[in-house]
């Protein structure tokens, strides 16, 4: 495949990220498992990130897109959605993340998946189509949630994560200056379709055999294209779990050991298809400079290597979220159970309660809501202006109730705090006790609704909320996902960074 | 102005059933118990019966839908019988139904029974309910007691009351029904607690312990309703006659209008407020003897004192820790032990509370008797705070 610079100036202009707030001490990992295999000893170093019971691919997905188009000027018109852990292997996902941001459905989407590269793929694909000139905009996010087998070494390497950029032409903070591609049957590791966790070969063959050889050619073809020097590239951003596998492969292409970018092993683990553009924007928040040139590379059956310039117009950017407030968003998890129970990894007891959630899901329903459910949009009566959640045909003002007169409302970002709330420890979740309460939108409106990523102790009337796309619950018998809002309470910067 | 129903309906008789974990018994068999004790004081034939109300709430774990599972446990002789749901409410609507049925002149007897047989579900709580095709996939992943529970949080809030004086509070509640429901032969819960027992129980949904909950129980209530006049010329003395019967449901503006705070019912305050109209009462603190509230958890009971109009606004707690509301005050409440203790079969639980204002009312109610009342109250209330029914019902001597 061959990409030719030049032509409109196409580039990255917007970013966003996302973590999950919690962060697995290895430490706590390799405790469970040192009695099995001493050598794990030294790896009990740092921290990877890990969902929550009720975040997948697609939550992420969201909170790092929605946090990407917060800062972005343009709306997409095109979504394309990378991972190798969608939850759904038919119902696209791109289409569930679309609808949670309300893009609206005069759109193009695509998922992308199958590979490691499956990132760096989509982000080629959609400077792809705004170069051709078929979208004027186009989204491109990337996340995944892998799930591991207990002991593994992709238990303590891996983390989940994701992160969003827009393509467009209209003042890039990155331009796009040259890709180049190859696809090679190199078999790392594989997941087949129908299994859960990966099957992984020798480390020294992966890194002797596949990255060293595959990778390096193409890094010359791309510099080759760009019209750049090895030496001249400002940054050089590669994912790998094999410890000095990039830097050797720097080191053969001719690129200074400067440049290499740290793979955020210590405080984040390795996100999966989202970590080369997780890597990307973590640079680009902390060190990349107007005018600094960008090697990215994604590895995975072949190799995806891209080079950006970061404008003048990188130096004003202010991120509403990228992965740096991300990473500071942290609490630190020292209960391995607990990752074992919410990547249900171990038989729990869940109790006859739990049995609540096998329901089955009445889609026409899901359809004809999709954008309360999905979206969270609700409605505003036209006559007397009160916002309300759900939509009616009967305005729920007791001083109006005008009839037909609502129009759709988001709520997804409006400002909300809590009016009642409890921690119940009767019910059944994956994470108890169950905290929800009724919420207030300030500019009107409110409803009952769960709260997630809350400590006991945390919740009390009148704090403020923000709203999150996460699971709502799990139909184990027919393996749907529900989805729905939750309340998540906002923590000050400030503490923010003292956890971190 | 509707001539609303007061004194126009009398009780003829009335049955329950023991409460419990009644593992021996199907719903079948407790509306058998609870209709022969009303039809044995109510001294009738089957076939004096014009129609019946029929209220179950959970049809899943319980006789299914429909009226056919009263008609055919009792063999009724092929008469009408109407099945009602309200949620916890049930039990009043189908008192309404049948005091309504006699009010309107189109029947002479009407029977309302309430059922509810909730120990065949394999745990200990109430099951969980759906609530169509939309609610469960975007309503929160609640349960009765974190619903309730939230009104402690809001209360709270808005009255500055520190949590461990409404903790206090409600361990009173709760400790004032189990004296109340250890005198009660057929009260679910007949072990007195300790203020102690309550605040250090395990805890269910913050703030309400174990102890702050009530009981989940099976159970039947029976009344059979007549005018005065036919009550009269079946021998009948000492009758006990309807004041008032109201009921108010929410319209979703406490869950979706930014007007409600969240520490009240604002339905209830509506039907007590109806009721107490319909029956003729100015001044419900000294008017009303005695009452049965539903106390389906401890801080129900606290926030509908006051909007019963019984306690001012932010007083219950004063009134509560003053005994106000204990057997020898000035108000007894839930003198059979309440949802609390005698239990909560959620279709009976209406018709239960009126069968012990209808026996105390005619001086019968055994070792919790009280002096002289004359007006008993019942509230019977179904849903969560936010989104509910409210019944209150007025019942007194026929003058």
């Amino acid at each position: 495949m061959n990409f030719i610079a030049g032509g409109d100036v196409v580039g990255i202009t917007a970013f966003g990220g996302y973590v999950p707030r919690l962060r697995l001490a290895r430490k706590a990992i390799v405790a469970a498992h040192v009695w099995a295999d001493p050598g794990l000893k030294g790896k009990a170093r740092g921290e990877r990130s890990m969902c929550n019971w009720d975040e997948d691919a697609v939550t992420m997905a969201v909170e790092a897109a929605r946090n990407c188009l917060a800062s972005s000027k343009s709306a997409p018109e095109t979504v394309l959605f990378a991972s190798t852990s969608a939850p759904f292997a038919d119902r696209q996902n791109a289409g569930v993340i679309s609808t949670a941001l309300s893009l609206g459905e005069d759109l193009a989407s695509v998922d992308v998946g199958s590979s490691q590269r499956a990132g760096v793929t989509a982000l080629i694909q959609g400077i792809a189509g705004v170069r051709s000139g078929l979208y004027r905009n186009a989204l491109v996010v990337a996340a995944d949630k892998r799930r591991t087998k207990a002991a593994s070494p992709g238990e303590l390497a891996y983390g989940d994560g994701a992160a969003a950029v827009t393509i467009g032409n209209d003042t890039p903070l990155l331009e796009f200056v040259a890709a180049h591609s190859a696809t090679v049957d190199f078999v790392d590791h594989f997941r087949a379709a129908t299994e859960t966790f990966d099957y992984t070969w020798e480390e020294r063959w992966i890194r002797d055999e596949g990255l060293a050889k595959i990778v390096p050619p193409v890094i010359a073809k791309v510099l080759q294209k760009a019209g750049v020097k090895p030496s001249a590239l400002s940054h050089f951003v590669m994912p790998s779990t094999i410890g000095r596998a990039v830097a050797g492969i720097a080191k053969e292409a001719g690129i200074s050991a400067d440049v290499v970018r740290d793979n955020l092993d210590a405080v984040c683990g390795e996100t999966g298809a989202a970590h080369p553009l997780v890597m990307l924007l973590h640079a680009v928040e902390t060190a990349v400079k107007p005018g600094d040139t960008i090697l990215l590379v994604g590895f995975g059956q072949g190799c995806d290597a891209v080079v950006l310039r970061a404008t003048a117009a990188l130096a004003s950017f202010k991120p509403a979220g990228g992965i740096v407030a991300a990473l500071a968003n942290r609490q630190e998890e020292t209960n391995y159970q607990k990752y074992l129970a919410f990547n249900e990894l171990v038989t729990l007891e869940k109790g006859m309660r739990a049995e609540r959630d096998d329901y089955k899901t009445a889609l026409t329903v899901t359809y004809r809501k999709r954008d309360m459910l999905l979206g969270l949009v609700g409605g505003r009566c036209t006559q007397c202006g009160t916002l309300q959640f759900p939509r009616t045909d009967i305005c729920v003002n007791p001083q109006c109730k005008a009839m037909h007169t609502q129009e759709p409302h988001s709520f997804r970002d409006e400002p909300a705090s809590v009016l009642t709330w409890s921690a119940d420890y009767l019910t059944y979740t994956a994470d108890p006790p169950s905290h929800y309460g009724m919420i207030t939108f300030a500019n009107g409106g409110r409803f009952m609704t769960d709260f997630t990523d809350v400590n006991i102790g945390e919740v009390d009337v009148g704090i403020a909320v923000r709203m999150m796309f996460r699971v709502k619950s799990f139909d184990h018998l027919r393996g749907f996902v529900r989805y729905f809002w939750k309340a998540v309470p906002v923590r000050a910067a400030a503490a923010q960074s003292a956890a971190a | 102005m509707a001539r609303g129903i007061k004194d126009k309906v009398a009780i003829l008789g009335m049955g329950c059933s023991q409460f419990g974990e009644r593992w021996e018994a199907g719903a079948e068999e407790l509306m058998v118990e609870a209709f022969a004790e009303a039809m044995a004081d109510a001294g009738i034939d089957q076939s004096q019966i014009d129609a019946a109300w029929f209220s179950t709430h959970y049809e899943e774990i319980n006789v299914g839908k429909g009226g056919l599972p009263l008609s055919i446990a009792l063999r009724l002789p092929n008469i009408a019988v109407t099945r009602v749901e309200n949620f916890c409410a049930s039990g009043s609507e189908a008192f309404r139904g049948a005091v309504y049925a006699v009010a309107s002149g189109a029947c002479d007897i009407a029977l309302a029974l309430g059922v509810e047989k909730l120990k065949d579900t394999g745990y200990g709580g109430l099951p969980g309910n759906l609530g169509g095709t939309l609610t469960p996939q975007w309503g929160a992943n609640g349960s009765a007691p974190g619903n309730f529970a939230q009104l402690a949080s809001a209360y709270r809030a808005k009255h500055r009351v520190n949590r461990d004086d409404l903790k206090r509070a409600i361990a009173h509640v709760s400790v004032k029904s189990h004296a109340n429901g250890a005198k009660n032969p057929k009260a679910h819960l007949r072990k007195p607690i300790t203020e102690a027992d309550a605040l250090n129980a395990p805890m269910i949904a913050e703030p309400l312990g174990l102890f702050d909950c009530c009981g989940v129980s099976d159970g039947a209530a029976a009344a059979i309703v007549t005018t005065p006049e036919i009550a009269k010329r079946l021998g009948k003395s000492n009758i006990v006659s309807v004041k008032a019967l109201q009921l108010a449901l929410s319209n979703g503006s406490e869950s979706g209008h930014n007007s409600w705070d969240g520490s009240y019912f604002h339905t209830t305050r509506i039907a007590a407020g109806k009721a107490y109209k319909e029956a003729g009462i100015e001044k419900p603190r000294e008017q009303v003897s005695m009452f049965e509230c539903h106390d389906c958890f401890s801080i129900t009971e606290l926030v509908t004192m006051e909007d019963l109009q019984l306690s001012p606004e932010g007083g219950a707690i004063k009134d509560v820790m003053n005994g106000f509301y204990d057997a020898d005050g000035q108000i007894p409440c839930q003198i059979d032990g309440g949802l609390k203790c005698f239990g909560h079969p959620i279709g009976a639980s209406g018709i239960r509370m009126l069968y012990e204002m209808y026996l105390q009312l005619q001086g019968r109610a055994g070792e919790r008797q009280l002096s002289n009342p004359s007006i008993g109250m019942t509230h019977n209330l179904g849903g969560s705070p936010m989104s509910n029914v409210a019944a209150v019902c007025i019942i007194g001597a026929y003058d």
